[in-house]
């Protein structure tokens, strides 16, 4: 089984961010700045990599980024994704539309040990969450695609994929060739052990220029989201190690309409 | 006009995606609400008290259950028959996924995540829409004639509104293409439990609950108080709790009534996720926890002291 | 949220393991309303301790390091907070042999008891996952161990508020100092002001950014220390306790490995030097983990990962042992790799207590408090003192390059005489270039380039052929010439030029200028005009500060005269002891004097060439200094010695001296003159005089008596550590610094040996030797005596091996060596009756 998983590169950072001078982009220029991939994608990552191991073929990672990405793509080969290959951007941000045009020739190129029998990537991106993108590529396949999925069985080429709504999860199954969009939760995704660090540096990462497409979602600016800094109203403290804010909580209980 | 896409299950109406007619409403008073599937006929009403006036109903012998594709082919019908400016949506996760569908058919653009949605008459639309789960706000432009965009969840208020809720029944023209993704069975329906998101109480464990068997005091406050719980991120990697519980950024983002987050720091990916819920109270031992800066009401304390205090004087109150 | 108290005796800015020492030693010392405040949240607030590997290894070269660590294992075990678990460093190398065996003698020499070398085969019995076939052999400590030091911190904190001495509030930010009249005034936080009397920055790589606030210098870099945490691993799956077998530091890949609970910890200091500058460290809310845990850079680990698959291929091979956690661990380092200690000399009560690592925390901590309470530290800390730092070190670029140079020392082998290649040519002598046209090779004592010797001299090597006591071991004869030995000889016989502008000079100046140097120096300085007195200074519990010379050259006007390494922090002592009535100044000269001393018996033949004033014995006695006409110039000349033959210091301006060089030079001709490098200035000149040296012989540790330098009567008048001094001359001394000769230098596979100092003196039968204060004996300095013939060492002991004749032993690179005590006093092997000096 060949399988394709697309990933991104995004900044990591305790929450607080600061924006560059021009409100435009993330500043990422600090020293502690790191850069990591969404939960989804490790996930998505880690699906490919048991699916490989359950039934043979090659895994292979898909960015649309900047050069530099490939310390995280290299992150995935330590996992056990078998390549890599960085659609390179100046590091501009392109457009959902953008970046599955990009995708999609890849996915179409497919693999050196062939065609692609599934795309797996995060049902959103960690920064701008488009929800689209594996929607898109489907589309362009021509391949049937299922999206917020938490759990994923293979048998007879048919995915068997599982979304949790509420309390329950629903089942859709599809066959082979298809586009899967994850999220995290979907399986516990492995760390990279030394051994998988050092296979990483052998394998290879092919670097394609990419070119980008006037966006149609155009990012114009970037704001900080206004926190609403509250100071909590104490109960409770220090006396009877805060169960003396037992009452006032039953009170507020009673308040709000809970019991 | 405007054109809205609402969600039900099995003709249960999704309260969120109603969101949507409230949004569209305050845009344009012409709003027409599409529903696919025969048991959407039962949301019909309660959509007409949100405002709803022409109910698109699409009815499709073998659309029984939620089909992705097939709502988003009776929504192309529909769009190039009433040609709407914008076909609008809540960004649930079945309401983005039709949304995609549409987009990726007219290769148009699709803004998700909007809190704010201003449209054009040159084909450009500006919107303001959340990144990182809310902590950064975009503004941006959507450069199509037809805009395609999904409000975030619990960016509008659902507001009472009367609408004439009128029936205009289609069947659309699927193919078998269309209907190859659709719901084949559910699992797990009818486990007890209050589910996180329909929860009006959500009784959520952080680190401090110390592991798996500190739950179960959450688990009796939650059934006394008819609520669902959850729990931080940290909860789930360490396997005390499934992820199906796990509220925050990459879990499930709520919005209930009260929140009771219990050993819970607050970082940034949880806030994320329960931000937006009515009044948290936060029972932690740090006084100076990030948590603190978003909850309503706090008491300094060790969890483990005061949840068998509360269950005993809820019990109470409640006889 | 909270605030702050609006005063206090005493501000710890930071709570980290320092901090938290600090404060806790300043109540238990009596100290009461102590603040301690930090940024971030306690109990962990996010800096270095927050994620330091924990663990304690004893040994270390500099001896004062190893006290300070000692004491910190004491307090980490007195609070539960240590387990020990032994700790290996392999080696992979010969090279690296050759140092284990020099650790297990520093350890010897710092009281640090049962390491041993151990085979390969007893690593892999201690550490069962290390593939032993990697490594030739290894150091074994058994008293390594691991601490719990955010719970220290803790422990310390509770104790202090116990004790109803101290508060301590988290999220507080430090945004001001305020200084009055160079005094320390106020901490300026964001949750209010704190005035106060004292404040202690212990705030570990944020501390030079603090410092600065109230325009102190803490001269340190934060940098990177890479670390990765692998597991679960099978292998452990059965550990018993968290912390079960001994650590193992690969000394030769700059890594370390440690098991805890089912993980293995990997950390290197291999990698490239990584620096930051304060303004790089994130807030608290803006960090993806903590402050001081920058994201992990795996390509900067690459080599290190397959470094530790070879040593402990079961657990790092092992495909299923994930790695859990990896970041760049940022800390503190500092241009000499030393801690950041004490008192600024620049804003009175503004202490720092900086570039300290956990393993040095408690101690450190103690180690300041008494500094702040009682006026001294029970541990000498001359090479830690905030105030050793000269201008440049202070430099942004100066502690960047030496910390990026150092960085990789961590782990390695160094030379006791190694020299430090970056930011070199900063103090150039006015002599640089005659120096360097004469072939000169250059050492660096605080940013000057002095002759350590000459080139041009080499042809006297052939000249006094094994005189010269010539080594063939490399190790031995690194950083060292035997020209060296062979000026020494051309001096004794002729004479020798020696540049000594790095000396710190200053100036005492005004009406009460005598009352000041009389209480700072032991010997009378109520003087004739014209007197040069040699001093010790000492430290309120009578232990040395420091040793000086002091010129009177006026009623008013005393030139104090001090080694340029210490010259720093004696400028700070004798600034602290000026008058309080301000009717002393004092005014540094450093910059604007050069000196050149020469010596030999044709010393005066070449000054009376030059000048007409009378330099003869009579005209011109010993210990005393006056200005003379040389040619042009007026030249104030001062007649001692530290090299044991006649001859004078001759200070003039900067920028006369090169004329005074060539004036010299010229007239030395016909009586033999050569340049004299400080190899013999600083060692054999002196080690043959049995003269001391400040921070080898001479510590805060050691009295007057021990010394064996006390003078007959006492001066009247009242100075610094005079109450103790008068009890030690009351007591038998606990130890007697000896001069010891070593009988027979040859090692088990016959090449002979030259110890550098440092090591252990033993019993004649291999015994560890004690004084009764717990001081072990061990080499202050060793170096040729060329003539006499002998390798000279010199140690304290106690009376009843202070005899004469007393046959002992000296360990050095794991061989033991007959030595025997040639002298009990401070009299000289050569000259003892100093008919040289004065003739």
């Amino acid at each position: 089984m060949n399988i394709a998983v697309c990933a991104k590169r995004v900044p990591l950072s305790g929450g607080r961010w600061e924006l560059t001078a021009d409100g435009t982009e993330i500043d990422t220029s600090g020293a502690s700045m790191g850069f990591t991939l969404s939960p989804h994608e490790e996930c998505a990552a880690e699906a490919a990599v048991q699916l490989v191991e359950e039934f043979g073929g090659s895994s292979t990672v898909i960015t649309v980024g900047v050069a530099d990405s490939e310390e995280q793509i290299r992150s995935l080969l330590a996992v056990g994704i078998d390549r890599g290959v960085i659609v390179e951007t100046d590091g501009g941000e392109w457009d959902p539309q953008g970046t599955s045009s990009a995708l999609i020739e890849q996915v179409r190129a497919g693999s050196p040990d062939g065609a692609y029998d599934l795309v797996l990537l995060g049902t959103e991106a960690a920064d701008t969450a488009d929800f689209q993108v594996g929607i898109r590529i489907a589309h362009a396949l021509g391949w049937p695609v299922v999206t917020n999925v938490k759990g994923l069985k293979i048998t007879d080429g048919v995915a068997r994929c599982e979304r949790a709504v509420g309390s329950y999860r629903e089942i859709y199954e599809v066959s082979l060739p298809a586009v899967i969009t994850v999220k995290d939760g979907l399986n516990i995704p492995r760390y990279p052990s030394v051994p998988g660090r050092i296979k990483a540096r052998k394998k290879s990462v092919d670097f394609i220029a990419g070119e980008r497409p006037a966006p149609r979602l155009e990012k114009v600016k970037l704001a900080l989201a206004v926190e609403e800094q509250r100071s909590a109203e104490i109960l409770g403290t220090g006396t009877g190690n805060g169960a003396d804010a037992v009452p006032a909580l039953v009170e507020l209980f009673r308040t709000i309409g809970v019991i | 006009m405007i054109l809205v896409i609402v969600d039900h299950d099995r003709g249960v109406l999704d309260p969120t995606s109603v969101q949507a007619i409230s949004g569209a409403l305050a845009l344009d008073s012409e709003v027409d609400v599409l529903v696919v599937g025969a048991a959407g006929r039962d949301v019909v009403g309660e959509l007409a008290s949100f405002g709803a006036n022409t109910v698109h109903l699409a009815v499709h012998d073998s659309v029984t259950d939620f089909t992705p594709v097939a709502s988003a082919r009776a929504a192309l019908e529909l769009i190039s028959r009433v040609s709407p400016a914008a076909v609008l949506v809540t960004g649930t996760p079945r309401g983005n996924e039709v949304l995609a569908h549409i987009a990726a058919i007219l290769d148009l653009p699709m803004a998700a995540e909007c809190l704010e949605i201003a449209l054009g008459n040159d084909g450009v639309h500006q919107v303001v829409r959340n990144r990182w789960g809310g902590n950064i706000m975009e503004t941006a432009r959507v450069h199509s004639t037809l805009l395609l965009a999904a409000f975030a969840p619990h960016a509008v208020r659902a507001e009472s509104a009367v609408g004439t809720g009128t029936i205009a029944e289609f069947t659309p023209a699927l193919s078998d293409a269309d209907l190859a993704v659709r719901i084949l069975d559910r699992v797990g329906e009818g486990a007890t439990g209050v589910g996180l998101t329909e929860a009006r109480v959500i009784v959520s464990g952080g680190r401090g609950v110390g592991g798996p068997e500190g739950f179960a005091i959450l688990e009796e406050l939650a059934s006394l108080l008819d609520a669902a719980i959850g729990c931080s991120r940290v909860v789930t990697s360490n396997g005390w709790r499934p992820h199906s519980e796990q509220v925050g950024q990459t879990g499930t983002k709520v919005a209930p009534d009260l929140y009771i987050a219990c050993g819970i720091s607050g970082a940034t990916q949880h806030i994320a996720g329960c931000r937006t819920s009515k009044t948290i109270i936060a029972i932690n031992t740090d006084k100076d926890a990030p948590i603190m800066g978003y909850a309503h009401y706090a008491v300094i304390g060790d969890l483990h002291t005061i949840l068998p205090e509360l269950v005993a004087a809820t019990r109470a109150a409640k006889e | 949220m909270s605030s702050v108290p609006a005063t206090a005796k005493c501000v710890v800015i930071g709570a980290g393991i320092v901090g938290n020492s600090v404060a806790y030693h300043l109540a238990r010392l009596g100290w009461r309303d102590i603040v301690q405040i930090d940024k971030g949240p306690l109990p962990n607030p996010g800096g270095s301790t927050g994620h330091a590997s924990n663990f304690c290894f004893p040994t270390d070269h500099s001896k004062e390091m190893a006290q300070i660590t000692a004491e910190s294992i004491v307090q980490y075990r007195e609070m539960g907070t240590f387990t020990e678990c032994g700790g290996i460093e392999v080696a992979r190398t010969t090279e690296r042999m050759q140092e284990l065996a020099r650790r297990v003698s520093s350890a010897k020499s710092w009281g640090i008891d049962n390491t041993e070398i151990i085979s390969p085969a007893r690593c892999k019995e201690l550490v069962p996952f290390m593939d032993e076939s990697v490594i030739i052999g290894g150091f074994y400590t058994p008293s390594v161990g691991v601490v719990d030091s955010v719970r220290a911190g803790t422990i310390m904190r509770e104790r202090g508020q116990a004790m109803g001495a101290l508060t301590s509030i988290g999220n507080v930010e430090v945004t001001g100092i305020d200084v009055e009249g160079g005094t320390v005034k106020r901490v300026r936080t964001d949750k209010g002001d704190i005035d106060t009397e004292y404040v202690v920055i212990a705030c570990g790589c944020w501390s030079r950014r603090i410092g600065a606030m109230a325009g102190v210098s803490i001269p340190l870099t934060p940098a990177v220390h890479q670390m990765k945490d692998i597991g679960p691993a099978p292998f452990f799956a059965d550990a018993k306790g968290d912390i079960e077998w001994p650590i193992v530091r690969d000394m030769d890949t700059n890594m370390y490995e440690r098991q805890h609970g089912s993980g293995l910890e990997i950390g290197s200091y291999a990698h490239r030097p990584i620096l930051y500058s304060a303004e790089d460290l994130p807030s608290n809310a803006a960090a993806a983990l903590s402050p001081t845990e920058f994201p992990f850079t795996q390509e900067d680990f690459d080599l290190q990962d397959e470094q530790a698959l070879e040593l402990m291929p079961d657990i790092v091979g092992d495909e299923t042992v994930g790695e859990k956690y990896a970041i760049n661990g940022i800390l503190s380092l500092t241009p000499d790799g030393m801690p950041i200690m004490g008192e600024s000399p620049e804003v009175k009560k503004l202490w720092a207590a900086a570039a300290v690592w956990v393993k040095e925390g408690p101690g450190a901590g103690k180690c300041i408090a008494e500094w702040m309470v009682l006026g001294h530290s029970e541990i000498d800390l001359h090479t830690s003192d905030i105030s050793r730092f000269h201008d440049h070190q202070k430099t942004v670029e100066h502690v960047q390059a030496r910390a990026n140079e150092g960085f990789n020392k961590t782990y390695g082998i160094v030379h006791p005489g190694e020299q430090w290649a970056s930011n070199r040519n900063v103090r150039l002598s006015p002599y640089y270039s005659r120096e360097q046209a004469l072939g000169a090779v250059f050492y660096e004592t605080v940013g000057w380039e002095r002759p350590f010797w000459y080139e041009s001299n080499a042809a006297l090597v052939e000249k006094f052929g094994d005189a010269v006591m010539p080594r063939t071991s490399e190790w031995d004869s690194r950083w060292w010439s035997p020209i060296i030995n062979a000026e020494h000889l051309q001096m004794r016989e002729t004479a020798g030029l020696v540049d000594l502008t790095a000396f710190a000079i200053f100036d005492i100046v005004g009406p009460g200028a005598l009352d000041s140097v009389q209480r700072t120096a032991v010997r009378q300085m109520d003087v004739a005009i014209g007197k040069v007195v040699y001093t010790p200074v000492l430290a309120i519990n009578g232990g040395y500060k420091s040793d000086l010379t002091i010129m009177r050259l006026g009623k008013d006007h005393f030139r104090v005269v001090t080694g340029g390494a210490h010259g720093m922090s004696d400028l700070k002592w004798f600034s602290d002891h000026l008058s309080a009535d301000g009717t002393a100044q004092i005014v540094d000269l450093t910059s604007s004097m050069t000196t050149l001393g020469i010596w030999g018996p044709n010393a005066r033949k070449i000054i009376e060439a030059i000048t007409t004033d009378d330099m003869s014995h009579e005209g011109f006695g010993f210990s005393t200094c006056r200005v003379v006409e040389m040619g042009p110039l007026r030249v104030l000349a001062s007649r001692i010695s530290y090299v044991g033959d006649l001859g004078w210091e001759l200070y003039v301006p900067m920028e006369q001296g090169a004329r005074l060089w060539d004036m010299i030079a010229e007239a030395g001709v016909e009586h033999g003159l050569i340049p004299v490098g400080i190899g013999v200035y600083g060692t054999t000149g002196r080690l043959e005089k049995s003269y001391r040296a400040y921070g080898a012989e001479l510590e805060t540790e050691y009295n007057v008596l021990e010394a064996g330098m006390s003078t007959k009567k006492i001066k009247d008048a009242d100075f610094t550590g005079k109450a103790a001094h008068l009890k030690h001359r009351d007591e038998a001394p606990a130890t007697i610094l000896c001069t010891l000769t070593v009988d027979d230098h040859t090692s088990a596979n016959g090449e002979k040996r030259y110890m550098l100092g440092r090591e252990p003196v033993l019993t004649a039968d291999g015994g560890i030797i004690t004084d009764s204060h717990g001081r072990r004996s061990y080499v202050t300095s060793a170096g040729s005596a060329p003539s006499i013939g002998k390798h000279i060492l010199m140690t304290y002991l106690p009376p009843e091996y202070a005899v004469i004749g007393t046959k002992l032993l000296v360990e050095y690179l794991g061989e033991q060596y007959p030595c025997s005590v040639l002298l009990t006093t401070s009299e000289a092997a050569f000259d003892p009756t100093n008919e040289r000096i004065m003739s």
